[in-house]
């Protein structure tokens, strides 16, 4: 049964994959030279799609499409736009990739890990799900690897793909064992038995444990964080950044749906409340620590990205409305802010080949703008205001205290001062240190147009999260609201 | 009046910052020109808030309000009273005499000012302003802890860059770390407040004149003020979480340590008076003891490790720390007398110690030393500093017939109500500060120059004589004529003593 309303709600995923076509096919018309347009056409294409996804694609009340595979609601709507929206920023940054600019291949494994999480943002099902994840994940494998010839970038995307396949796999038993014992693999059907006791306690403790750690690693919360630091390190940097974010932000959307909808029993969620504020609290900290004396930014905004897992993870364990609001607003400001820092790693070391944070001195006499832009980033991520991560952050806590988690909060607070002072300390070499001859003005870094517009988007979008946040708040929290 | 006079003043320079972006780098007089401006305009702006504001009305005034996020109760919502229209003419008077003493003196053999980049150092000196006013002027808890933050990020970049190159890191690096921790905790009582303000009346609200009506059970008061007061005290420099301020003001540029310690810790006392004893006054009452200790400790003890050292600006530094104290002394004493006190003391500390800060810069530029012993004869090349030093002094020692008489007799006074014991502890200062500053005017500004600074030091610019003049004013028109001030922080202080219950 075709109707309109299933229209609508795969319409996002429907221009995605028109656009897909579009790219196979005009692709081969540009010479080699000109193919990087492929980066125009697909980062136009994602926000036209994000366009007409506004005009006639809002969800009403929220409905099961495709016999009850996904589900349209405002949450699931929200975070495609995110995604659609971190995939086009990510188009722009690929194009002057050495690797990635002028391979159409690239823009289409983008787009199709894009439909995955799409997709994997709506599943109602847990089939569903496990395809969702696997269209999300394939793609990135081949793209984390895709500089061939730099071993580094080899190992990244082999890592990657052996520990995402023995992960989705630990939860694709758990799926199947969910199966097993409930004969069903609807979530919302699911929920309801949960509800009348159909499902014992100590299977659905196992079946939980499972499935945490194909989520864990997909989010990169401790102890599955190991693999991102040296994967975002040696994937082409557009890559990193858009794993370090939509590709987690996804993964959040699945949490927030498993643990929200289908496990809300209330006994079982006492203990994984628990359990995952633990988590929280670990990550945040591990993270923390860990990413002090990181010198290479790649590595520092890897660790630095597990610690934020931490404090979203705060927002699930609150376990309330303004808790999963708190976690997609979080994810808002954390994808674009992250999607920032790396967009400025990239562009620096397209122009200068380094990657380390010393290489940073003098950055803001050899572009002041550049400079301003990396200060947004990181004081985002720091959580001052007026940006983005300051409000986001502000929510979390928010949330967790509602709830009455005070002491995960007070470790969530002391660890923002651990992060400030990284944070901090990056924009020295900004700001203060200088180049070593002190002639700056002879080295500047120029953005190609490319650069300009992504990173110029990304930062007045993270200083409106920042300023004026009732629009953001509010889409979150209607999102929040399906979930109940 | 429907003209948003507040907001207007705590944006324009928010607007300036950006408007300086836009100037090419290399014009640098097209930047001072912008900040003065600006500087201009806010000062005139906030003299007219001052004398617009109606005493016999009382209460908040120049009332503003919009809707900004209303699914968690956040408005902006802007408004002073007696307590915060002199601090916003405070921060009018500090920026509008910060620029002038930054705008740079290009001469090679004087190079004082600000000649690396004014147009990033006024930029984010004006972001840091417009933090700072709008702490002031919010009524709205969201905003204030939002606008607090914007006020602490830009002085770690104006320490780093343009500070003393000694100790500028490390200063900046501890004095953002103690600030942020001191908001974080703030942050998160705040959070708490409001849940349980929900929780109470159901309504869920950052605004803190519906706040005064939560009703916080006893307990919740006792166990919350703590986190909230000492929170936003730490950059209220009390003592034991001083430790950041005197590295701080010392590595800072003069501008911003005249912004530092003259506007900066104002903010932190305020707060934690508008937050912690206004909102939370049962737990203000439980650890009244607690903070009369902490406040007295710093007192006597900022005055004396001020006295023992050699470094000028050190000395001034750790002087804002007792004459802080002073002012925490007076919120401790939560009686009409030590909190009229506090609230002149904030007053005219700020414009006292922003003086202090900018002739130790002026010396500073020119001697290129700041050790006290090979300091001498300042005055016979800068009268006119030397003069303004001497007035801030006397302001500093708590002579009569000016602003700091009018603060601090009052003060002692309430603590003498309070706990007459404190207050003759407290009093120690007053000598032992004495004795440092006038030891100081006779080191620094008479006897002879040394030779090694013969010719080498120039008498300070017109620009920096106007900053002096500026700030002298406001300390002797108060000192002569309290009623300048004195009447208008009373209103502020009965709303106060309302919410605790008394008078």
């Amino acid at each position: 049964m075709f109707t309109a309303t299933t229209f609508v709600s795969i319409l996002p995923e429907i221009l995605i994959l028109v656009l897909g076509m579009l790219v196979l096919i005009i692709e081969p018309f540009w010479k080699a030279e000109k193919r990087r347009n492929v980066g125009w056409l697909t980062a136009g294409g994602l926000l036209a799609a994000v366009a007409i996804s506004f005009l006639v694609g809002q969800p009403g009340e929220p409905t099961s499409a495709l016999g009850g595979m996904i589900r349209f609601d405002w949450l699931g709507f929200f975070l495609k736009m995110l995604f659609m929206f971190a995939g086009a920023a990510t188009a722009l940054l690929m194009m002057d990739h050495e690797r990635l600019g002028a391979r159409g291949e690239a823009y289409l494994l983008l787009l199709a890990s894009l439909i995955g999480m799409n997709l994997m943002a709506v599943s109602a099902d847990l089939i569903m799900l496990f395809l969702s994840i696997e269209t999300a994940s394939i793609p990135l494998y081949v793209l984390a690897g895709f500089s061939l010839g730099d071993d580094r970038s080899t190992e990244a995307g082999f890592k990657y793909l052996i520990f995402g396949i023995l992960t989705t796999t630990l939860m694709l038993y758990g799926f199947s064992l969910v199966f097993g014992f409930s004969g069903t693999t609807d979530m919302y059907r699911l929920a309801e038995m949960f509800q009348v006791g159909e499902i014992s306690p100590l299977a659905a403790f196992g079946i939980l444990a499972l499935i945490l750690v194909g989520i864990g690693f997909k989010v990169a919360f401790v102890p599955f964080h190991f693999w991102s630091p040296d994967v975002y390190e040696g994937a082409p940097t557009p890559v990193s950044g858009f794993l370090s974010t939509a590709s987690k932000a996804a993964g959040y959307a699945v949490l927030l749906r498993l643990f929200f909808i289908a496990f809300p029993d209330p006994e079982l969620s006492k203990f994984w409340t628990i359990t995952l504020a633990i988590l929280s609290a670990v990550t945040m900290t591990l993270g923390n620590l860990l990413a002090l004396p990181q010198r290479n930014i790649k590595r520092l905004l890897a660790y630095s990205s597990i610690s934020h897992t931490g404090y979203t993870l705060i927002g699930v364990v609150a376990l309330t409305q303004l808790g999963a609001a708190s976690v997609v607003l979080y994810l808002a400001a954390y994808v674009l802010t992250n999607l920032l820092a790396f967009g400025i790693a990239m562009a620096f070391s397209k122009v200068t080949g380094l990657e380390d944070i010393h290489d940073y001195a003098g950055l803001s006499r050899r572009s002041p703008w550049l400079g301003w832009m990396m200060l947004t980033a990181f004081l985002s991520l720091t959580g001052m205001p007026p940006f983005g991560g300051f409000i986001a952050k502000v929510v979390v806590f928010a949330a967790g205290i509602q709830a009455g988690y005070v002491w995960l909060v007070i470790i969530g607070v002391i660890n923002s001062v651990i992060g400030a002072y990284y944070y901090l300390n990056a924009l020295k070499f900004v700001y203060l240190y200088r180049m070593p001859n002190e002639d700056e003005e002879n080295h500047p870094i120029p953005l190609t147009r490319p650069y300009a517009i992504a990173l110029v988007a990304l930062t007045v979008g993270v200083i409106l999260i920042g300023t004026i946040f009732a629009p953001w708040f509010n889409w979150s929290g209607m999102g929040a609201l399906n979930l109940f | 009046m429907n003209f948003p006079v507040l907001s207007v003043i705590t944006f324009t320079p928010l607007v300036a910052a950006l408007v300086m972006l836009v100037i090419p780098a290399h014009r640098k007089n097209e930047a001072r020109a912008v900040a003065l401006a600006s500087a201009t305009f806010a000062l005139i702006l906030s003299l007219w808030v001052y004398f617009n504001y109606d005493q016999t009305a009382a209460g908040y005034q120049f009332i503003e309000r919009y809707n900004w996020l209303p699914a968690l109760g956040i408005s902006l919502h802007f408004g002073v009273d007696g307590i915060s229209a002199p601090l916003v003419l405070l921060t009018g008077v500090v920026m509008f005499t910060g620029v002038l003493i930054s705008w740079g003196d290009d001469r090679p053999h004087v190079m004082a000012g600000i000649q690396d980049r004014p147009r990033e150092f006024f930029a984010f000196l004006f972001i840091l302003a417009t933090g700072v006013l709008g702490v002031f002027v919010s009524l709205d808890l969201f905003m204030l802890i939002f606008f607090y933050d914007i006020a602490v990020f830009p002085m770690y970049l104006l320490i780093v860059i343009w500070g003393w190159k000694v100790t500028r890191e490390y200063a900046a690096m501890k004095l953002t770390l103690y600030l942020l921790i001191g908001s974080i905790v703030s942050l998160a009582g705040i959070l708490v407040m409001v849940f349980a303000q929900y929780q109470n009346t159901g309504l869920l609200s950052f605004d803190m004149l519906k706040m005064e009506n939560a009703g916080f059970s006893q307990s919740f008061q006792n166990i919350w003020f703590l986190p909230v007061f000492l929170g936003f005290a730490v950059l209220g420099g009390i003592w034991p979480l001083h430790n950041w301020s005197p590295d701080g003001h010392v590595a800072a540029p003069t501008a911003v340590s005249m912004f530092h310690a003259g506007v900066l810790m104002k903010l932190g006392a305020f707060a934690a008076l508008r937050v912690g004893i206004m909102l939370l006054p049962d737990g203000a009452k439980y650890w009244q003891w607690l903070i009369m200790a902490f406040a007295a400790i710093a007192v006597v003890y900022g005055a004396y490790i001020a006295f023992v050292q050699m470094d000028f600006k050190y000395m001034v530094g750790f002087s804002s720390v007792s004459h802080m104290g002073l002012v925490m002394l007076g919120f401790s004493t939560l009686n009409r007398d030590g909190l009229l006190g506090s609230g002149l003391q904030m007053f005219s500390h700020g414009a006292m110690t922003a003086l202090f800060f900018a002739v130790v810069g002026m010396i500073y530029d020119r001697a290129h030393t700041r050790q006290i012993p090979e300091l001498g004869g300042i005055g016979k090349v800068m009268p006119f500093a030397t003069v303004g030093f001497i007035i801030g002094g006397l302001v500093s020692m708590g002579m009569p017939m000016f602003s700091g008489f009018v603060a601090e007799f009052p003060i002692f006074m309430g603590v003498w109500q309070a706990q007459w014991l404190v207050a003759v502890v407290c009093s120690i200062s007053i000598v032992i500060t004495a004795a440092y500053i006038m030891r100081n005017i006779r080191q620094v500004f008479f006897g002879n120059l040394p030779k090694k600074l013969e010719g080498q030091i120039t008498d300070i610019t017109i620009l920096d004589k106007v900053a002096i003049a500026t700030l002298c004013l406001f300390m002797v028109v108060i000192g002569l004529h309290p009623k300048f001030m004195a009447p208008m922080v009373q209103t502020g202080v009965d709303y106060v003593l309302r919410l605790l219950g008394g008078s």
